[in-house]
């Protein structure tokens, strides 16, 4: 399990990386944290004749507040979220899925850029930032931006919209309410493995108690994270009755259309996600009345 | 092949230059380029930790990097564990006491993930424990021992830390 040969290359800002792949195009790959490149560069599921690693590009390591956006560089490691400050405050839901990335040390070396463009549908950023309509934001090598968001860019399992010149510059996670609350929850067989199946959900409680303000995505299951429309309608207006949750129960599992695969069947996956999505919404409701923000 | 690139890389304090392939895994740079054969290569995708290794102090998977990757970086490997005489350092004294190895395989990966975890945790709970070691598979002991090893190097370090503040301060 060795790597097939290829040529490496350094740039030490942006535009010279977006040079290079111009260059290089569909020939390269960019680097940055590798712990999803790396493993299928060893298993030789890929082979890039170059690669371009932006690790040293310092220009695109940062967390910081921008409007009503938490902007993440690209070259942000986990990690460097996980022990933010400002995400905590500005942005729980990110706070408490980053734990779910892999092991420590993985989030040590990826970096939040490599797992949006990686585009892994069981990914749990893809999840967070589908959920909160984020936008993700790309470098072209003329010098010029596009932002798209999840909808647009995951188009299916590990593929999105990037062109082979283009390049993940910024993620962008909308700030949400002060009194919203949310929460994050998954499954997988071990700790640090990829979810069989996630939910990221954000609610809003009326006076009276009943729902407002409703956002929930589901990862895992569908070949893109997915966000439940037909749930966040439904619940708008809406008090937690077990009526009303298992109603949310069925629409969920008829959103979602998972695969069979080693680590679990498709019904499995089918009422796993069900099965969450009711228990994200009742944490992120209990959170609510507490009204404390849950930060772990 | 040319395209070879020259790294510096300091190992276990000891600075070493060489030309390497840029396909070469910083796992093998450290076992065949170096000859540290403590750090072990298990299922080279990062599923399995036995290559863990300190790079600028934190750990990281040896195999999900290439030693091109680590130029200018500082690496740790279980090698610099060892206590100045050569004897086991408190970590790896602890892991012997306790049985916290059979076969030995996993063992670099988990001292190294462990010696970092200890540095910020002084009194862990066993929660604490089995998180920090998620990241490395061991095939033989069940973990138990492992954390009962955790167990008795946090306490021994505390103590020779009050040992060693009431020394200063006679």
């Amino acid at each position: 399990m060795k790597p097939a040969v290829f040529s490496y290359l350094r740039p030490t800002n942006l535009q010279q990386a977006l040079n290079y792949l111009e260059e290089y195009g569909e020939d390269s790959k960019i680097l940055s944290g590798g712990q999803s490149l790396i493993p299928t560069m060893n298993m030789r599921l890929s082979a890039p004749a170059y690669l371009i690693d932006i690790s040293r590009i310092k220009e695109l390591n940062y967390i910081r507040q921008d409007g009503d956006f938490l902007a993440v560089g690209a070259l942000t490691k986990h990690k460097d979220i996980e022990h933010s400050d400002l995400v905590k405050e500005v942005c729980p839901l990110l706070a408490e899925a980053i734990k779910w990335v892999g092991h420590a040390q993985i989030r040590n070396r990826g970096t939040v850029g490599g797992s949006i463009a990686h585009g892994d549908p069981s990914a749990e950023l893809p999840c967070v930032l589908t959920a909160l309509r984020g936008e993700i934001v790309i470098a072209n090598v003329d010098g010029s931006e596009e932002v798209l968001v999840p909808e647009e860019f995951f188009l299916t399992y590990m593929l999105t919209s990037l062109q082979p010149d283009q390049m993940v510059k910024e993620v962008r996670f909308p700030i949400i309410s002060k009194q919203c609350r949310s929460a994050f929850v998954e499954v997988a067989r071990r700790h640090g493995d990829f979810g069989l199946a996630m939910v990221a959900a954000v609610v809003d409680l009326n006076e009276d108690g009943s729902l407002s303000n409703v956002k929930i995505a589901v990862g895992g299951v569908n070949p893109t994270p997915t966000v439940l429309e037909e749930v966040e309608h439904y619940l708008v207006g809406k008090k937690l009755t077990d009526n009303v949750l298992e109603h949310v129960s069925t629409l969920t599992e008829e959103s979602v259309d998972p695969e069979t695969d080693l680590h679990g069947t498709a019904e499995y996956r089918r009422e796993l996600a069900a099965k969450l999505t009711v228990r994200a919404i009742k944490i992120a409701v209990e959170r609510a009345k507490e009204g404390e923000k849950h930060v772990q | 092949m040319s395209n070879k690139v020259q790294v510096e890389i300091t190992i276990n304090g000891k600075i070493v230059q060489k030309e390497v392939e840029p396909r070469l895994l910083l796992t093998d740079f450290i076992r065949d380029e170096c000859n540290h054969t403590g750090t072990h290569l298990g299922c080279e995708h990062g599923v399995c930790g036995a290559c863990t290794i300190l790079l600028d102090n934190e750990p990281v998977r040896g195999c999900l990097m290439f030693a091109v990757q680590a130029d200018g970086s500082e690496i740790q490997t279980v090698e610099s564990l060892k206590n100045a005489d050569g004897t086991l350092n408190v970590l790896q004294q602890s892991f012997s006491d306790n049985h916290a190895l059979q076969c030995g395989f996993c063992t670099p990966g988990f001292l190294m993930t462990l010696t970092h975890f200890l540095e910020d945790h002084q009194n862990p709970s066993e929660k604490e424990i089995r998180e920090a070691i998620s990241g490395n598979l061991c095939r033989c002991t069940g973990y138990a021992n492992i954390i009962k090893a955790v167990q008795q190097a946090a306490k021994t370090l505390q103590n020779e830390e009050m040992n060693h503040s009431v020394i200063s301060a006679q």
